[in-house]
């Protein structure tokens, strides 16, 4: 009995001055808390532009929570976090006109897609997004189509009720009828249930590619990318000046936005997902923005996700250091000609 | 922050007294899916105890010993056995029971099947031993028998039936994952809690985490009272 006594203690003082040593090489580096969303966690992608960016910058420790972009925005809202890194432009100008974010980046895109099992119970394939949906409800009245919604107030649910209201419906009472299954769940969950029950649902394309090829899901794209499905990710400081974020790692923060439009991670960006589906998850934004590489994509985008005709108003920006933001006034007359005609 | 949360809880009492028909409906569905789960689980729990209670045979002890060890099972992997099982592409995906209230049931039945084989058993066998002879003496075939020891041990078997609703009800495990958590169909207490907080609707939350904390201390209040009888 003495003998496993002694045996305990020793167990229990070497896993306290295990866990000691591991709390203290922690503490070592400084924390930099990114609240982001699921479709871009969930890909992978942060996983590698982490180890990049601790390669480069070893005193910091870049972490990831992440959540819808409803609650990524609250989370940073009430000091938990020290940037968000998200895709709902309504939202992040609330955020910014709120007091709450400064030096808004534009990161990079792609595009929603509506997928749906490949019989195609509803008929959509080959309309456009907003038809498409009515094509479902309608389908689904007569029960013979499913609409899964995300239903869980992130960028993605976002944009699948302005889909709906651009088509005249109001989500908020479809949620109530039988064809409508409200998930309330991250995009990877969401698209399993869709699978499982031979639904349709609004998905980003990063998310669909990356449960398509791992076998997790076999729906299809039934209706394609396009203007109307644009997605676009942007990365936001909070402001260290607003009184209850005063405590935010703001230095680090801007070296991790920096890093994020520098060439290296654009690049990174541009290159993810291709060997294994063959076209990459994301686009990265950046270049495509400054030197109108892709002029269709490019008006798309300030259409979108510009705020009052800039990437970040300039009342929102604070000690930006290497950053600048890019404007519509700026452009060449000819290209500003043909957005404002 | 505290003002959040005295904020998050005003609200909620106004939802809660404002009889808010997707609170309440969240309510009915969770006492109906556990309810169902307990009356499964006693259904094939009761006969399982008395056996164990009142007959010897080899092995009996290592039985015991198995559906106690299982009192502590963790519902989330309760939870993806059952996802397993029970998606399109498994074993039993041709009834297509993912994702509905009756899986939930069926999960949170076996959940809950480990206490009340263990309550039960344990209360069929602090019955006297005298009169469980006595029964057998009597000439009554083994049924009656077996009523007469179940009535007097009724106290014990509520007792088990109690605890076991208890634990299917607050669990979160087993509802989210072969539930799904769809909004009128298997949104439950537990999922819709860990839900609203995942959407930051605050006082929400705390209106159902105030119901959910209600309805667990009232049961484990008679619980306690049954047991001091």
């Amino acid at each position: 009995m003495k003998k496993n006594i002694g045996i305990i203690l020793v167990a229990v003082v070497v896993v306290a001055v295990g866990i000691a040593a591991w709390a203290l090489t922690i503490h070592e580096k400084e924390i930099l808390v990114v609240s982001t969303t699921t479709s871009l966690y969930e890909t992978g992608l942060l996983d590698v532009l982490d180890n990049e960016f601790e390669k480069k910058y070893p005193d910091v420790n870049a972490t990831f929570i992440s959540q819808g972009t409803g609650l990524a925005i609250q989370t940073a809202m009430g000091g938990d976090a020290d940037m968000i890194l998200v895709h709902d432009p309504a939202r992040e100008q609330a955020f910014l006109e709120g007091g709450y974010g400064v030096n808004r980046k534009i990161v990079a895109y792609n595009y929603f897609v509506i997928v749906g099992p490949e019989e195609d119970p509803a008929d959509v394939k080959g309309l456009d997004p907003v038809n498409a949906l009515l094509a479902i409800k309608a389908a689904g009245e007569q029960g013979e189509a499913i609409w899964v919604s995300r239903g869980d107030d992130s960028g993605t649910h976002s944009k699948e009720k302005r889909l709906w209201t651009a088509g005249g419906e109001d989500a908020t009472e479809l949620r109530d009828q039988s064809w409508y299954w409200e998930r309330g769940a991250g995009m990877t969950a969401t698209l399993a249930m869709a699978n499982e029950k031979r639904g349709y649902t609004l998905c980003d394309m990063g998310s669909y590619l990356n449960n398509y090829v791992s076998g997790t899901i076999d729906l299809e794209i039934v209706v394609e990318a396009g203007r109307d499905t644009l997605n676009v990710y942007s990365a936001i400081a909070c402001d260290p000046r607003n009184p209850g974020l005063e405590h935010v790692k703001f230095n680090h923060t801007m070296k991790f936005i920096e890093f994020l439009v520098s060439e290296e991670v654009q690049d990174i960006l541009a290159d993810f997902g291709v060997d294994e589906f063959s076209q990459p998850l994301f686009y990265p934004a950046v270049e495509l923005l400054e030197e109108e590489t892709n002029p269709t994509t490019a008006s798309w985008i300030r259409e979108f996700a510009f705020i009052d005709g800039t990437e970040c108003p300039a009342e929102r920006r604070y000690n930006a250091g290497n950053l600048s933001f890019l404007e519509i006034a700026a452009l060449p007359t000819m290209i500003r000609r043909e957005i404002f005609n | 922050m505290t003002s959040e949360i005295a904020e998050g809880i005003i609200k909620a009492l106004q939802l809660l007294f404002s009889l808010n028909p997707t609170i309440y409906s969240i309510v009915f569905r969770s006492l109906y899916v556990s309810g169902l789960a307990t009356a499964m689980a006693a259904l094939w729990s009761i006969p399982i105890a008395v056996i164990l209670g009142m007959r010897n045979f080899l092995g009996k002890r290592f039985i015991r010993a198995s559906f106690n060890a299982f009192l502590g099972m963790p519902t989330v992997v309760l939870g993806l056995i059952l996802f397993l099982l029970l998606r399109r592409s498994g074993p039993f995906g041709i009834f297509g029971l993912l994702f509905t209230p009756l899986a939930i049931s069926i999960g949170q039945a076996i959940l809950m099947t480990p206490i009340l084989v263990s309550f039960i058993t344990s209360a069929v066998e602090s019955v006297d031993v005298e009169l469980r002879d006595l029964a057998r003496t009597l000439g009554s075939s083994e049924i009656q028998a077996s009523t007469a020891i179940l009535r007097e041990a009724t106290g014990g078997v509520i007792l088990a039936i109690i605890a076991g609703f208890n634990r299917a009800f607050a669990e979160l495990g087993v509802a989210m994952m072969i539930g799904g958590n769809v909004h009128g169909r298997t949104r439950l207490l537990t999922t819709a809690i860990a839900l609203e907080i995942n959407r930051a609707e605050i006082a929400f939350s705390i209106a159902l985490g105030i119901i959910l904390l209600g309805i667990v201390y009232i049961i484990a209040i008679i619980l306690n009272y049954m047991r001091r009888r």
